[in-house]
């Protein structure tokens, strides 16, 4: 059984996000995500300053396996994204929740978090897969 | 029904994660298939190959009927333990499969074929030996374990008696030798240095523990199949199958044309083709921008389009390599196009072969 961390919300297709409290969340995919991915080889991140929709594809993983697209869990604009990636695209196997972190989001409404899962919710939903 | 090796408990101890290949339950990875293709670049890794079907053909027309039923000639084989890599073909001259035969004698020789082609090949070469005086013995009663890399016969050699090391010491590539309890063969799918081992399964998990022991690092097929790519070596089902001649899959240096007169099944058809000069060519291609090669994406040449046959990420070369089937007027240097994703990338055509004995080739 992978890690889900209580203090995360999650979205059905894989991501998880990080409320860092000040209208910016924290956004990767989850160790459940990169242990089906295999080791990750390329990551295509969003370019900051990019508006976003939640639902929209933005971002794609790259493992050795298949390319996978990575869904914006909520809507605002990219304010950060994670150049470690470029060299290290392993972390986001190693630190899925940590290191690995893909993109930061400025929220353009707060509310899109409740709508999110919360760790129970998508342990259920992986459960059922 | 899904098959389980000899060494399946060991694969689960060490943490693998298994898929269903063909029906067997094998090991994918063990946690990184990056570490473990790094592993056997660097130092010695080893896979678990008991899946593959081992057949003994043995009696006076043992010779005739290889010298007829595959491409590549066994009369070229005269030392006990030699070996060579050969194609086998349909009347259509297509290939059936790929396999390593091993000679001791005339009347003595072993094949090593592919497990996902296990039943197709053994009906095929029971067929054909109809008239020929021999028997075809598939042993199942052996593991198979590859062990490559810079330091693999090193390791090898730890677990050796004094008299097998004399046996095994200073063999050349693509020979193989009975050491006791031990078949040892210089072959291997990965461009490195190492043995590939027919082991009788009840001593096998041993084996394979007392490596472990050594420190040499269990590795699945994903590492298998990055490793076997960057080395060039095609696997059968992508590279070719049985629409596909051997000309257009990098085996033509497989073809033994003399003697002339050597009646192999699809010689009539290989020497049309031959004369023909049309059948496409298996290349070699590279992306260095990001992105990774996958097998049936499209190539966009000049000379009209081809297809990758198997495409991955290269973890020693840092960027993504393939083989392709493209028309026959491609030539090593050409830029040409690959269809990814809905847009075109460039790529580089070399030669079918990129990593050897850790080093770049091309």
């Amino acid at each position: 059984m992978s890690n889900i961390p209580s203090e995360l919300k999650y979205a059905a297709t894989h991501e998880w996000v990080r409320d860092e409290g000040n209208g910016i969340v924290t956004v990767g995919i989850t160790e459940h995500a990169q242990d089906l991915l295999g080791d990750m080889v390329f990551v295509e991140l969003p370019d900051v300053g990019d508006s976003v929709n939640a639902g929209d594809d933005i971002c794609v993983a790259e493992s050795v396996k298949a390319a996978s697209d990575i869904y914006a869990p909520v809507t605002g604009e990219i304010v950060e994204v994670n150049e470690a990636l470029e060299d290290a695209p392993e972390l986001v196997n190693a630190e899925a929740y940590d290191g690995g972190w893909l993109f930061k989001v400025k929220l353009a409404d707060a509310a899109e978090l409740e709508k999110l899962l919360d760790a129970t919710a998508y342990e259920n939903a992986i459960d059922e897969d | 029904m899904t098959n389980k090796t000899v060494l399946h408990a060991k694969h689960l101890a060490s943490g693998a994660k298994m898929v269903d290949f063909y029906g067997w339950e094998m090991p994918i990875n063990y946690g990184s298939q990056i570490e473990e293709h790094n592993a056997v670049r660097q130092n010695a890794g080893m896979f678990d190959v008991s899946h593959m079907t081992i057949v003994d053909i043995q009696g006076n027309d043992a010779k005739a009927f290889l010298r007829h039923l595959v491409i590549n000639d066994v009369a070229k084989l005269t030392v006990p333990g030699k070996a060579l890599y050969t194609g086998m073909l349909n009347e259509e001259g297509g290939v059936i499969d790929d396999l390593i035969i091993y000679f001791f004698t005339d009347t003595n020789y072993r094949l090593v074929v592919n497990s996902a082609t296990r039943e197709k090949d053994l009906a095929w070469m029971n067929k054909q030996a109809n008239g020929f005086d021999l028997t075809i013995t598939e042993r199942p009663e052996f593991g198979m374990i590859a062990v490559q890399g810079p330091q693999a016969k090193a390791k090898v050699a730890e677990l050796l008696t004094p008299e097998q090391i004399t046996c095994v010491e200073g063999m050349k590539p693509f020979f193989g030798v009975q050491v006791g309890d031990l078949f040892i063969a210089t072959t291997g799918y990965t461009g490195e240095d190492g043995y590939e081992i027919i082991v009788p399964d009840n001593a096998a998990e041993d084996f394979w523990q007392k490596l472990l022991d050594l420190g040499v690092a269990p590795c699945g097929l994903g590492a298998r199949d990055t490793l076997r790519l960057e080395a060039g070596m095609n696997l059968y089902g992508l590279d070719m199958d049985e629409t596909v001649s051997p000309i257009a899959a990098n085996m033509a240096w497989t073809i033994s044309w003399e003697p002339s007169d050597r009646n192999f099944i699809g010689r009539d058809v290989l020497t049309e083709q031959k004369a023909a000069g049309t059948q496409p060519k298996l290349v070699g291609l590279i992306l260095t921008e990001k992105g990774v090669l996958r097998s049936h994406q499209a190539v966009i040449t000049e000379f009209g389009n081809g297809e990758i046959t198997s495409g991955s990420f290269s973890p020693t070369l840092g960027h993504s390599i393939a083989l392709a089937r493209v028309p026959r007027s491609v030539k090593v240097g050409d830029i040409v196009e690959v269809e990814m994703r809905k847009k075109l990338v460039k790529v580089e055509v070399t030669k079918p072969s990129f990593v050897r004995h850790g080093k770049k080739v091309f």
